[in-house]
């Protein structure tokens, strides 16, 4: 192997990305268990842990410009490296949800729960289990789980579409639950959202295998489409 | 040979022979004019022959002969009727150590265009030429001067300078910047981008950084098994530093082979 060192280099990216993941992995399944035992101590700590999973990606942002620099990537390298730096971002904003999470929880204070929560877990777990093995895909450039994997958003799209109604039907039968509502609502986006982001880190690891660029499917727009009747 | 047209220079089933060893095998390559293209692949696998072939600066070496067609205008270089010093005047080459005439700077510009029979303002075609070159400024002054007292980088844009008098439709390079520093190697590159606004270039390089900087199309070269070279991937330079399609181009662009 002539770039013994380069190569080593690249697992060692690869091996904090995954690191970075499982930090957002487990601050979106906390942030909502949190959220179900109304425990404040804990979304504190979710937002303090945030801040980690920033310092993580901007110290990999910086070891991969070090990398850019000084080993002047082509083609496949080129791909993984510029591709890592966009599925980091992704990865700090899908904290950003989990941050989200924790903060509403902090801002309904006394307010007890709309209803229990059911759906937003199973959301919440659906979404860092795509995420798990979204990563898994990058790692190993597996090309078919990644595309795959966008098709399982679906079922998260459906648990939102299913928390919105319900939602709304709290909203009619009494305007006094507008806010609480809406609580939940922004806390079930947030995860709706994290589960989207899924799909674009599945985009890269394509893009990252075969130099092909694709939008593999927007369940935004289906979710859109779903909502105008 | 409507398509020769758009391209500058054309080659069909090029093949270049020492003897009876086949260095270079069956080369199709269709050369865009006003491009730049580069010519990469790993040490020995025969990228300066090819280059040398396009203005049959392989003629002077002993058994070495071309079959195959090389067009120019629909015209092929290697037919029994052409003058290949005619060929060289319209084709130019550029060297990889900077090779200046040991006269003035002056001289190295009008001397080549003098035994060419160039009939107008000779002092306006050593500046113009400079002035192409990007050494005008620096030599203005002493032009009577030794194209010896230049550096490096200087004296490769003196060569540079001394094709282009010439008026060449295309110019190729062997390694123009490999004896050059950094510095006077972005140099080249940047007039290597005001020259194709004129002129065809075609550039072997060892350097990919430079091919990826310089160069608009990009061929691949390596051997085969039975050591004669050939072209396996030709693209956009674009394509063949992000997303090669050829596996052999990936590990040698990716610093994995050669």
């Amino acid at each position: 192997m002539i770039r013994k060192t380069f190569e080593s280099d690249i697992q060692q990216v690869k091996d904090e990305v995954i690191a970075l993941g499982s930090m957002v992995e487990h601050a979106i399944i906390s942030s909502v268990e949190a959220l179900k035992k109304r425990d404040i101590k804990a979304a504190e700590r979710i937002i303090a842990e945030d801040k980690e999973i920033n310092k993580k990606r901007f110290a990999i942002e910086n070891q991969l410009m070090i990398l850019i620099a000084t080993q002047q990537p082509m083609a496949h390298d080129l791909r993984l490296l510029a591709s890592t730096m966009e599925i980091i971002s992704e990865l700090e904003r899908m904290g950003d949800y989990a941050k989200g999470i924790a903060n509403i929880n902090m801002r309904m204070g006394e307010e007890s729960l709309l209803k229990p929560l059911i759906d937003v877990p199973r959301m919440a777990q659906k979404g860092a289990d795509m995420l798990h093995r979204a990563l898994t895909a990058f790692v190993h450039e597996d090309v078919a789980t990644a595309q795959a994997l966008p098709v399982e958003d679906d079922e998260v799209d459906a648990l939102y579409n299913q928390i919105y109604r319900e939602l709304m039907v709290f909203v009619i039968e009494d305007p006094k639950n507008i806010e609480r509502a809406n609580w939940l609502l922004w806390v079930a986006h947030n995860l709706e959202r994290f589960a989207d982001r899924v799909t674009n880190i599945c985009e890269r690891t394509i893009f990252i295998a075969t130099g092909e660029f694709g939008e593999i499917k927007s369940s935004d727009d289906e979710f859109w489409k779903s909502q105008k009747k | 040979m409507q398509n020769t047209r758009t391209y500058a220079i054309e080659s069909n089933d090029l093949s270049i022979h020492y003897g009876t060893f086949t260095a270079v095998r069956g080369v199709n390559l269709k050369i865009e004019r006003q491009k730049i293209t580069a010519i990469i692949g790993p040490s020995g696998c025969g990228k300066s022959t090819l280059l040398r072939s396009f203005n049959r600066m392989n003629d002077f070496v002993p058994g070495c002969y071309a079959t195959g067609e090389l067009l120019l205008q629909g015209q092929n270089l290697y037919s029994k009727d052409i003058d290949p010093v005619e060929v060289r005047r319209k084709i130019g080459m550029v060297f990889q150590k900077p090779n200046p005439f040991p006269k003035s700077i002056y001289e190295n510009i009008a001397w080549g265009a003098r035994i060419n029979g160039f009939k107008g303002k000779m002092d306006d075609l050593v500046e113009q030429s400079l002035r192409s070159a990007a050494l005008w400024e620096e030599v203005k002054d002493k032009l009577q001067e030794s194209a010896y007292a230049l550096s490096g980088g200087q004296q490769q844009r003196l060569c540079i300078a001394r094709t282009i008098a010439i008026q060449p439709e295309i110019i190729l390079m062997d390694e123009p910047a490999s004896a050059l520093d950094p510095i006077s190697t972005l140099r080249i590159e940047e007039l290597m981008q005001e020259l194709k606004k004129n002129y065809t270039i075609l550039i072997v390089t060892h350097n990919m950084q430079q091919a990826a900087r310089a160069s608009d199309y990009t061929a691949m070269m390596m051997i085969d098994d039975q050591r004669a070279g050939g072209v396996i991937e030709f693209d956009e330079t674009k394509s063949i530093f992000t997303r090669p399609k050829d596996k052999r181009t990936e590990d040698y662009v990716t610093g994995r082979f050669g």
